[in-house]
């Protein structure tokens, strides 16, 4: 809306409008069809905005979202490898192995849920809570021969807790009873992850 | 007996919730001066009742009382006292407890400082504070006792989680909370102005102290939970984008959009119903992100199964808030009159846009962090958007909005002269994109996009000094004139200028430490030796160390560079006695230019027990993040402490610990 006055040029790049006399806004009529048109803008400006934002949001989106499996799921899709995800069960109780050269560390282990299993391979250290038996997230690819190339494992900040993702996997292999009696005999103490574990059981 | 007692305050405070829930309302419509007296009367009784059921629980908690259920689940004899006091709220109970204790809080802080109000208002405010107090304290009552008993006592509690023993982490949660509370004050100040139908430069007076307020505590409590998970988790980042995090960040990101629109419905009696939503906006996320935290929703639905009975009450709960605000809002606002009109580049248009993209963001991260759950409810696929999505977004969010920042606080209201301003801004201008480009040359070969970040940040902050300058008229008049003029500088202008040099400060921080942070690991034996940028680290020793309720490992480094003198660090990784699990103690340490942050493992490598995991971060410009936080906090408690807001308006009210009342 092109309004002039003596040392004021306002513009908008939103498309060109009827002139409109420039001056004190007084009379009713004019100034409530200013009102309309600047809302119009107003309107405009913000539909731009929103449509720039979700554009934004869906290509960001695209490459961003990270699809949690559980090695059933890993075995039963065909997965292209290279392909990011993440890969939560739990470590196979003796089969982690790690080894050091000049510093770097190599670790193997392999991801369960009681139904199949993965074997994985991270370089470098891993969280302190990491322990066989425990569960785990772990992001990364898929290799040729079906080798899951970790390039992190999510660190818990709780001996006890299990990742949401990976009991819900569990309690659909079938495999949940079986941790929890292994959990309740081995904890002395109780905590989150043991009032989880008996709402489990209620079920 | 102390903890029936606090349960019967409990009782007693949702008594006097419900009176001051009904009464004042009623009062107000019948205009009926007695009724609407009952709802200060009732609001310092409610506080009263609900802040002895609270110190009740914390007094549960320092005795060690382990009938009470919360207090065996959480707590242990052997914790020191701060993080036995701090353990009431580390649950979910104790923290709605907290929650509904400050709530009353602020109930009464509206009844004593809100004297001055029009009685209707403050009637319907009260009320409107109570009806949202009753669900709370239903839910406690019903669903999640804080004072329950335990059949079989046990000997010893559980503990708290080793890594919530922190003093970062203590008060996170209850500066957070009165944040989330402070909010529900713009909140009521909103539905009582839909109800009454009216919005006027004063009710915004009155409403920005409060948003103001909230959003200091709010900044606080978020920059706290931020700078714990920084130094005590030791994964060398400071903000992960985590549901919970997202959930305080949300009514941040609108608190600090209100924050600007109550200035418009102020300043120029416009934006009225926009601002009214934004209040209730900003609630609706607060109410979200206490429930989230608590609740788990948002990390699995599955956790509705696991207690449908609070599940159901919070979406019960919040579609009866929410939904029957929006659905007010929907019914009353369009009688609220729309007053100035203001021309599309005016400091209104520049406020429009900060709303617009301001609440863009919010929308982002609310979208980002419910898509996991959508996902996994309506196409059953487990997913994560994590820390790249939001990134990515806010990385191209930030420049528009900051671009309009730094031109914005140099339009006048109503119609600014476009040219004049650019003329001004040539030369910050030309300054922020030679230091874009000095950037670019720094990291050569490094990517393009933090230099822009970096111009624009700059620009920022070159534009906030240079409007500054204009006010003082520095350079332009007598530099002792300038001087006086800045002692007249009203409090509130010194708060926007400060905020705005906190954000920008704030923002050279995490551009510089989120864009060009190095990291190295390394396995090490005594006497192993790694690098990180001009930093060469040596492994002395490593020896155990024993704590009052754990026992630790503690690296002995030294860390030599060019330019400084050797120093020894100590990182340490603690086991604790009560829970067994391990935290690492980083040794970080801080100077203007950036963090260099040694975290040491448990040893590990092919079962070698002599040799330790080390990582080292090295993080630039990490601490002008805090510093540019606390910037913004100090402009926003300077703000708040403008006389405007005392005294002198109409009916002038306000604030914490001002003796100094109107008229």
């Amino acid at each position: 809306m092109a309004q002039t006055d003596k040392n004021t040029t306002v513009k908008s790049g939103l498309g060109k409008s009827g002139p409109l006399k420039s001056g004190p806004l007084k009379s009713g009529p004019l100034k409530s069809g200013l009102r309309r048109k600047r809302r119009i803008y107003l309107l405009l400006t913000t539909v731009a905005v929103f449509i720039l934002a979700v554009a934004l949001v869906l290509n960001a989106l695209k490459d961003n979202i990270r699809l949690f499996y559980d090695p059933t799921e890993v075995s039963e899709k065909t997965i292209p490898p290279g392909q990011n995800f993440r890969l939560g069960g739990l470590v196979q109780q003796g089969s982690f192995k790690s080894t050091e050269t000049a510093g770097i560390l190599i670790n193997k282990f392999t991801v369960t849920d009681g139904n199949k299993s993965i074997p994985v391979t991270f370089e470098g250290l891993l969280p302190d809570l990491f322990r066989e038996g425990q569960g785990v997230v772990t992001e990364g690819r898929l290799n040729k021969n079906g080798l899951f190339i970790a390039t992190e494992v999510l660190a818990k900040h709780d001996e006890n807790y299990m990742p949401k993702e990976v009991i819900d996997s569990l309690k659909k292999r079938g495999e949940w009873k079986r941790v929890v009696s292994d959990k309740k005999t081995a904890a002395t103490h109780k905590s989150d992850i043991n009032s989880e574990i008996n709402k489990g059981d209620a079920r | 007996m102390i903890a029936e007692l606090g349960h019967y305050s409990l009782i007693l405070a949702f008594g006097l919730t419900l009176i001051q829930a009904i009464f004042p309302m009623i009062g107000a419509a019948r205009h009926d001066g007695r009724m609407m007296t009952l709802g200060p009367t009732a609001a310092y009784g409610q506080f009263f009742f609900s802040l002895a059921a609270f110190l009740a629980l914390v007094y549960c908690y320092i005795m060690s009382d382990f009938s009470v259920a919360v207090v065996a689940h959480n707590s242990h004899s052997l914790k020191p006292l701060l993080y036995k006091i701090s353990g009431v709220w580390g649950n979910h109970e104790g923290s709605l407890m907290l929650w509904v204790m400050f709530l009353a809080l602020f109930g009464a802080m509206v009844a004593y400082f809100g004297r001055n109000l029009p009685k209707t208002l403050q009637a319907r405010v009260l009320s409107v504070q109570a009806l949202v107090g009753l669900g709370f304290y239903l839910f406690l009552l019903l669903t999640s006792n804080p004072f329950d008993r335990l059949a079989d006592v046990p000997f010893e509690g559980n503990g708290l989680n080793p890594l919530l023993q922190d003093p970062g982490l203590a008060f996170h949660p209850p500066f957070l909370y009165l944040g989330y509370v402070g909010l529900s004050v713009a909140f009521s100040f909103a539905i009582a102005a839909l109800i009454e139908g009216k919005v006027d430069p004063a009710w915004a007076r009155w409403v920005r102290p409060w948003t103001l307020l909230a959003w200091v505590f709010l900044t606080i409590g978020i920059v706290l939970g931020s700078w714990w998970a920084y130094y005590e988790l030791g994964w060398g980042g400071w903000w992960g984008w985590d549901p919970v995090e997202n959930a305080s960040f949300m009514p941040w990101l609108v608190a600090t959009a209100l924050l600007h629109s109550a200035i418009v419905v102020e300043k120029r009696d416009t934006l009225k119903s926009w601002t009214i939503l934004l209040a209730i906006i900003a609630f609706s996320f607060s109410l979200l992100g206490t429930f989230i935290v608590r609740s788990g929703i948002i990390t699995s639905v599955h956790a509705f199964a696991t207690d449908p009975k609070r599940g159901m009450f919070i979406l019960l709960f919040l579609a009866l808030v929410i939904g029957g605000s929006f659905l007010l809002y929907a019914l009353r606002a369009d009688k609220l009159q729309s007053g100035g009109l203001f021309a599309p580049i005016s400091r209104e248009s520049g406020l429009v846009m900060n709303n617009l993209f301001l609440s863009v963001a919010a929308a982002v991260v609310l979208y980002g962090t419910l898509h996991p759950l959508l996902s996994d409810a309506l196409f059953g696929v487990k997913s994560s958007v994590g820390a790249p999505f939001f990134n990515l977004v806010f990385g191209y969010l930030t420049i528009p909005l900051v671009m309009i920042m730094g031109l914005g606080i140099h339009f006048k209201w109503k119609r600014a002269d476009l040219k004049g301003v650019t003329q001004r801004l040539m030369a910050i201008a030309g300054l922020s994109l030679l230091g874009a480009l000095m950037t670019l040359y720094i990291t050569y070969g490094g990517k393009i996009m933090p230099a822009v970040w970096m111009g624009i940040a700059l620009w920022l902050l070159f534009s906030v000094l240079q409007e500054l300058s204009v006010r003082l008229k520095l350079f332009r008049i007598p530099l002792k004139q300038s001087l006086q003029r800045f002692k007249r500088q009203p409090r509130s202008s010194w708060g926007m200028s400060l905020g705005h040099l906190g954000f920008s400060v704030g923002l050279i921080g995490i551009i510089a430490t989120s864009s060009w942070n190095l990291e190295a690991q390394k396995v090490m034996g005594i006497a192993d030796q790694m690098t990180i940028g001009d930093f060469t680290l040596t492994l002395d020793d490593v020896i155990p160390v024993a704590g009052p309720n754990y026992s630790a490992v503690r690296g002995i480094i030294t860390v030599s560079s060019k330019d400084k003198p050797d120093y020894k660090a100590y990182p340490e990784s603690r086991t604790y006695i009560s829970s067994p699990m391990t935290t690492t103690e980083g040794a970080v340490e801080t100077t203007l230019a950036g963090d260099l942050f040694i975290v040491i493992g448990e040893a590990q490598g092919g079962g070698a027990t002599d040799r330790f995991g080390i990582r080292v971060y090295y993080k630039p410009l990490q601490v002008w993040l805090w510093i540019g936080a606390a910037i913004m906090v100090l402009g926003g408690l300077i703000s708040l402490s403008d006389r405007r807001y005392r005294i002198g308006s109409p009916q002038g009210k306000k604030k914490k610990g001002s003796p100094s009342h109107a008229h």
